[in-house]
């Protein structure tokens, strides 16, 4: 016992004599101390870490003598912890330096701002008020230099910003979409209660954005997923005249959900020219700032246009430019001028990443397309037969084979385009491309979004044509613009797809419907999927406005993107 | 008198038989699974031979192969009709050789030392005279129909040695032969079954239909669905119309695609074919390989502006190599592709491959 105590007290001691050479070289060069720290890298650390471990066992003691110096030190700790952070750090010690800042506790607290903290616990006075001052002045610098980021909480972000590699170091934990979750009753609660809320202020709870319901059996391989019926579309849960949602935003969610407006580059600028009549005819309410209350103003817009369809990956790039846009607007404009600010933005992104974009993709395509080929195209995609039709006015002569699929029958409306302009066309249904593919020189494909892992989202049917394609060793083209890229990642079509109606399966042959009772027999399920993943080993190169690229590079322009902003 | 009766009657059925053929292919008419065409293929030419004039084997040999040229020509694509004729012609060879005695029928290969030495002998063997070779080949023939008649439960009965529980199983369109191997399994097991509708006929709905009144778990997916779900199956279980003589098959449109999935997914692929549909033909002749059928059927007259303009093309049929097969079952059990060839030198002679 006696042996113990006297072991304690010598610890004691002897970290008020370390803690106050740490003091002293804090205080002459904190800074040479940090960068030292950063170069030396980890071997340095490690014993530091020992030291420090144990001398938190003593400040743990002494916090029990000592309540109020405590107390000053772990408030210390929090803000040194944060300065770390504003320092450069090595990548291993950046994770567990965030959290402080983060979640404000004094039992985390990792090597550098332990570092610093026996300095504070013994001279409290003069240098507390100086670190306090230099950091707070830091962390507004920081906050005035960070551009927005998505749905990180503000601190994570602040911290996050300083690491030279923002994309190394994003948090691995990201909030699911409600919308892959639907076999989770506890989200689907959550998703009543925010529609509650995203109501405005003060009227009756009438008046809200009403909760889609399912229809039918669902597949039990896809219970995780919505599966609505077109013959009941959310606008006629809303009361007419609905004040919580914009008119032409009600008109823009009924065109999607009955397949009106579809394509991944028409809902996009649907959506914008939406925002486009919301801004125009938003007022801003007295006591509030046009950059915050607009974007809580979008929010039960963008709610209601999910549970109409769930938004693409293009929609939701969309949203969060004009969302960014908005934020950065500053107090001092007045509304007009942010108004028109905010239109011009709008206008500009649908110029630049999507008209322009499609004229960049046509240009470098056209070489790609050589006179007597024949070139086969699926489905309807709008920058596909934009491309062919550019091939075709520069005196191109080739031959279009259009395939289609059912149920939704989009290849026909292609044929319409395309035999319109006069180019010779074939078609088929995607059951007979096997027979058809020895004819075809070149597969031209869109996508929906381009994922971070190189897998290409698109339409029900395009892996099969990439991989029958493959199998000819036919080539396979795939045109994106960047705007579709997304940072999601997906291995199969499982997990996040979409579920449409599945009356939609049902055809009526010779007079007889077969699956005309299909909710009546308990163990039959139709499954209508909207979208599916092909592999990068199918694509053989991706056609975007920076240039032609191979599938893998999907993330390297992501990151490149990423830097511009 | 009985006899031009008889012949009258008889040259009815062969045209009524024929004019069935011819409607029944367009599409449009009842369609008959391929078991009953055999079927009634076979009992036609039973009764040929028995009402026919004939009086040696090469006669009777003769009349059916005309009336099989007939038959092939009013449907090519219908290969069961001539399989059942090259069948009936093996039968009368093998009547003869034991009627006389020989045991030449051991020797059915074609050794080079045999085609040096015994060259055209056989073509006259066929003149002689048996009393008893009609009794024989009618007998031979009745056999042969209780033999097309359980194929569908001969290979039924397999299906538990294939499918065990909580499988995943997929198949296109509809084939009689496999609804009832499935059927028959799930007497005992629990599984999933994903039926491709195969469109534009989508006959994989009525499939569908009649597998979940069994109680079997069913969901039918759209053509274009085929490889965006393939990495949830264990199997992949198929019928086919025609079984090529190098393991390759001729199945519905479609066909080709989903084996291409399976071979992708390493997922094995299982052809539940009965052995009348084994023929001798090969898949070179692009020409008459391919059957079509309407264009109406992919791009509807509804759409009249640009059908002028445009070509459709509306194949009933797809090639499948026999790389992308895994297994056959027949009602003789299970068979490699590879095997093939040596299951067709035991049904068919050689000489009769060109009718």
């Amino acid at each position: 016992m006696i042996f113990f105590k006297e072991v304690i007290l010598g610890f004691r001691y002897w970290v008020i004599a370390s803690g106050w050479c740490f003091f002293r070289r804090n205080v002459n060069d904190r800074q040479d101390d940090i960068e030292r720290a950063k170069t030396e890298g980890k071997e340095l650390t490690k014993e530091e870490k020992q030291r420090l471990r144990k001398e938190k066992k003593q400040q743990k003691k002494n916090k029990e003598k000592k309540d109020e110096k405590a107390s000053q030190g772990s408030e210390k700790e929090k803000k040194s912890g944060s300065l770390a952070a504003a320092a450069p750090q090595p990548p291993a010690k950046s994770t567990t330096v965030k959290t402080p800042s983060a979640v404000p506790a004094p039992a985390p607290v990792s090597v550098p701002s332990s570092l610093e903290a026996p300095a504070p616990v013994d001279k409290p006075s003069k240098t507390k008020a100086e670190l306090k001052a230099e950091r707070r002045a830091r962390q507004e610098a920081e906050r005035a230099s960070k551009p927005g980021k998505k749905g990180e909480p503000g601190q994570q972000a602040a911290s996050g910003k300083q690491k030279a590699p923002p994309s190394e170091l994003q948090p691995v934990i990201k909030r699911l979409p409600e919308h892959i979750q639907v076999d989770n009753p506890d989200v689907l609660k959550k998703l009543a209660k925010k529609l509650e809320r995203q109501q405005v202020m003060g009227l009756n709870p009438t008046k809200k954005i009403p909760l889609r319901l399912d229809y039918g059996y669902k597949v039990s391989l896809f219970s995780h997923l919505h599966q609505y019926s077109r013959k009941a579309p959310l606008t006629q849960q809303l009361s007419i005249p609905s004040t919580v949602i914009h008119p032409a935003v009600v008109r823009l969610g009924l065109q999607y959900s009955q397949g009106i407006v579809a394509g991944s580059n028409a809902r996009s600028v649907a959506l914008l020219h939406a925002f486009k009549q919301v801004i125009r005819d938003y007022i801003t309410p007295p006591n509030e700032e046009l950059s915050r209350d607009l974007v809580n103003k979008l929010k039960p817009y963008i709610s209601f246009l999910n549970q109409c369809r769930p938004l693409s990956a293009s929609m939701g790039n969309a949203i969060k430019y004009v969302k960014k846009e908005i934020s950065n607007i500053s107090s001092q404009c007045k509304e007009e001028e942010a108004k028109s600010k905010l239109l011009n933005c709008i206008e500009w992104y649908i110029k630049e990443k999507i008209i322009l974009a499609a004229k960049a993709i046509a240009e470098s395509s056209i070489e790609k397309i050589n006179n007597e080929d024949v070139i086969l195209v699926y489905g309807c995609s709008s920058l596909v037969n934009h491309i062919l039709f550019e091939a075709f006015e520069k005196g191109r002569k080739f031959r279009v084979i259009v395939v289609d699929s059912r149920p939704r029958l989009e290849g026909r409306e292609a044929l319409r385009r395309l035999v319109q302009r006069g180019i010779s066309c074939t078609y088929v249904l995607i059951s007979a491309v096997s027979y058809i593919l020895p004819e075809v020189s070149k597969v031209f494909l869109g996508a929906h979004a381009l994922l971070a892992n190189g897998y290409v989202m698109s339409r029900v049917g395009t892996s099969q044509i990439a991989l029958v394609a493959r199998a000819f060793n036919v080539p396979v083209l795939v045109c994106c613009e960047t705007y579709k890229f997304c940072e999601r990642v997906q291995t199969d079509s499982f997990v996040s797809n979409e579920l449409d109606d599945p009356d939609d399966l049902m055809v009526t042959r010779n007079g007889k419907t077969q699956l005309e009772s299909w909710q009546e027999v308990p163990s039959l399920g139709l499954l209508n999927l909207v979208y599916d993943v092909t592999p990068p080993d199918f694509v053989d190169l991706v056609i975007t406005e920076l240039g032609m690229i191979p599938c893998t590079s999907v993330p390297v322009v992501l990151r490149v993107k990423n830097v511009d902003q | 008198m009985p006899g031009p009766y008889k012949e009258t009657d008889l040259t009815e059925r062969v045209e009524a038989f024929l004019s069935d053929l011819k409607r029944g292919g367009s599409g449009t008419g009842p369609l008959r699974g391929s078991a009953e065409t055999a079927r009634e293929t076979t009992a036609l030419l039973r009764k040929i031979t028995a009402q026919a004039r004939w009086s040696s084997a090469g006669d009777l040999m003769e009349i059916i192969r005309k009336e099989g040229r007939r038959m092939t020509a009013a449907q090519p694509s219908e290969t069961t009709v001539g399989n059942m004729v090259r069948r009936v012609l093996k039968i009368i060879r093998e009547e003869y050789a034991r009627s006389r005695g020989s045991s030449e029928e051991a020797d059915q290969q074609e050794s080079l030392h045999k085609l040096l030495t015994s060259g055209g002998l056989s073509e006259e063997n066929f003149r002689h005279h048996f009393a008893p070779l009609k009794a024989n080949v009618i007998e031979a023939i009745n056999e042969l129909l209780t033999e097309l008649e359980g194929t569908t439960d001969n290979i039924a009965m397999q299906a538990l040695e294939h499918i065990h529980s909580n499988e995943v199983i997929m198949t296109i369109g509809r084939s009689r032969t496999v609804e009832a191997f499935l059927k028959d399994a799930a007497r005992k097991r629990k599984f999933h079954v994903i039926v491709a509708e195969c469109a534009p006929f989508c006959q994989g709905h009525e499939m569908a239909t009649s597998l979940s009144k069994a109680g079997i778990e069913t969901t039918v997916i759209a053509d274009a669905a085929i490889f965006a779900v393939m990495s949830r199956v264990n199997k992949v279980i198929i019928g086919t119309q025609t079984v090529l003589a190098n393991g390759g098959l001729r199945a519905v449109n479609g066909t080709h695609t989903l084996a291409l999935a399976a071979k992708h997914h390493s997922t094995p692929l299982i052809v539940c074919a009965p052995m009348f549909k084994l023929s001798p033909q090969f898949p070179n002749e692009e020409d008459t390989f391919h059957k079509f059928v309407s264009p109406h059927e992919v791009l509807p007259f509804t759409e009249g502006e640009i059908l002028s303009k445009v070509n459709v093309h509306c194949p009933v049929f797809d090639y499948v190599p026999p790389e992308l097969i895994t297994l056959f079952i027949s009602n003789i059990g299970g068979h490699a592709p590879s095997y093939i060839y040596r299951l067709m030198s035991e049904l068919y002679h050689p000489e009769d491959h060109e009718l």
